[in-house]
């Protein structure tokens, strides 16, 4: 369980690689998505790692506001000409 | 000699952890495709498609591993918001890069 | 050394590199998307310690909350001043950064007692003596999580102040900030092709975030939950809501918007006060009815924080798409 979860935050290691040598704001708004999705999957290993059903709660408030903080994120970095 | 619901236990205890191992698999796969694909709109593709299969079967061997009543129910949800929210990310950034490179070509013209 | 060590310091690596990017990135709005992310390491930081409410909040807040309201301020500012920040402090930051790791390093490989206490080899009883006390007074208190307990019984006076700090929080941004729109408003009247899509998401995503508040909030008694959150997750849905036009502008002038942002407060205060003249002191509930007392306390806070947060956050915006 330990092994997975380090593997998961490892894949985390590459997103954020993406997000510091992004080459468009888009890209650094994919590195966000990657690094929640897999924030939301260590805590559902944590929840079946440590028997505790809370961490599910985490990972779905997790999952929510990573969506808005997209929607948002993109409404609000627009340029105009 | 083993019981049916013993049988039945460890299928599944080794089924979850089959799929979740394959889950794991496919983040490595959506991290590789984040930094090796060329352009933003494929790596769109890569994170956001891949990334939810791989979820997706980590819930289910999750689901395999303990299949109470109530945590199936929450990795369920969990797992079709992540595919929604991927999905509708994946448009959303899409088109905000194409806006944004329309913008910039634009300025430059 | 234990096998948990590892995903703990990739923890530790990321939330490095987050705080990093986000103090040096080269433009400000990188920056804080940054910044976002360490919001979300941090929540990742507070489940492996064990805190489930922070992490709740930390998500909340922290994670979603915050962005909007960074990016919202940042847009005024020019891009300059985010230069000559950024290497005036470099070096020092860099210094700084490298002896910190070191020491913690040396701390984790030679510290005697973390290994005298079994701690690199394993998982021991680490429960803090505040957590027996409050487990211990419990059955007292109405409710059953030890967090609430404390939080809105045993140092319910730290919560109400909380309440007050917001309230003030809210009055100060009122004076700061003009009623009107932007004011660099360089929008073109051109809607976004995408507006269809966010508000059709929106509208799924709205509901299923009231929902899952309310339900933070009633958990709020006997597991990980309650007001901050449950009201967090209710601005999220405000903002989401108002960012893609499906809600009107929150006007300061509609009295029911008033009135909920000092309920939470106010009823806090009222229940204190009738405690502190008929009860047995202030804030020192009945013991039969604490309980439900507790539960309505948490409603009108919830409904406060969420008006306060959207306030905040979106205040009276009236063109949203600059």
């Amino acid at each position: 369980m330990i092994w997975l979860a380090s593997l998961i935050l490892l894949t985390a290691l590459a997103g954020i690689w993406r997000m510091t040598h992004a080459a468009t704001i888009a890209d650094r708004l994919l590195g966000l998505q990657v690094l929640s999705t897999t924030g939301i999957a260590f805590l559902l290993l944590l929840a079946q790692w440590q028997s505790n059903a809370v961490w599910r709660d985490v990972a779905l408030v997790l999952a929510l506001l990573a969506a808005v903080i997209t929607v948002a994120l993109v409404q609000m970095l627009r340029k105009r000409s | 000699m083993m019981a049916a619901g013993d049988v039945l236990g460890s299928w599944a205890f080794y089924a979850g952890w089959a799929f979740m191992i394959a889950g794991c698999g496919f983040f490595a796969t959506a991290a590789l495709g984040l930094l090796r694909f060329p352009d933003l709109y494929s790596r769109l593709h890569a994170v956001t498609k891949t990334d939810t299969l791989g979820l997706g079967l980590l819930t289910l061997g999750l689901a395999l591993l303990d299949p109470s009543w109530r945590s199936c129910l929450m990795l369920l949800l969990i797992w079709l918001l992540v595919m929604a929210s991927g999905a509708v990310n994946c448009q959303l950034l899409a088109r905000y890069n194409l806006e944004q490179e329309e913008e910039d070509n634009h300025r430059v013209s | 050394m234990s096998p948990e060590l590892l995903p703990d310091l990739t923890l530790i690596l990321l939330l490095l590199i987050m705080a990093w990017g986000a103090l040096y990135a080269p433009q400000r709005s990188d920056a804080m998307t940054l910044f976002i992310a360490f919001g979300v390491v941090v929540a990742l930081i507070w489940a492996r310690l064990d805190a489930p409410d922070l992490a709740l909040a930390e998500a909340a807040i922290g994670a979603g909350l915050t962005g909007v309201l960074l990016m919202h301020a940042a847009r005024a500012l020019p891009d300059e001043l985010h230069r000559r920040n950024r290497t005036a402090t470099y070096w020092g930051a860099l210094a700084f950064a490298v002896v910190a790791t070191l020491m913690f390093l040396a701390h984790l490989l030679t510290d005697d007692s973390l290994l005298n206490a079994g701690l690199l080899d394993g998982e021991t009883d680490m429960t803090p003596r505040l957590r027996s006390l409050a487990d211990a007074t419990m059955g007292d208190s109405g409710v059953e999580h030890p967090v609430t307990a404390v939080l809105l019984n045993f140092r319910a006076w730290d919560t109400l102040l909380e309440l007050l700090v917001l309230l003030f929080a809210l009055s100060g941004l009122r004076q700061l900030f003009p009623r009107e729109s932007a004011p660099d408003d360089h929008a073109t009247s051109r809607w976004p092709e995408s507006l269809a899509l966010m508000a059709a998401w929106a509208r799924v995503l709205a509901p299923l975030l009231v929902v899952t508040g309310g339900y933070l909030l009633w958990r709020g008694s006997s597991a990980p939950g309650g007001a901050f959150q449950a009201g967090s997750l209710l601005a999220a849905a405000a903002v989401m809501l108002r960012l893609t036009g499906l809600l009107p502008p929150l006007r300061w002038s509609s009295v029911w918007l008033r009135l909920a942002v000092v309920a939470g407060a106010l009823f806090f205060l009222t229940v204190a006060a009738i405690t502190g003249i008929w009860g047995e002191g202030w804030l020192t509930y009945p013991a039969a009815y604490s309980g439900l007392l507790i539960i309505s306390i948490e409603i009108f806070a919830t409904l406060s924080i969420a008006i306060t947060l959207s306030l905040l956050v979106i205040g009276e915006w009236e063109d949203l798409r600059s």
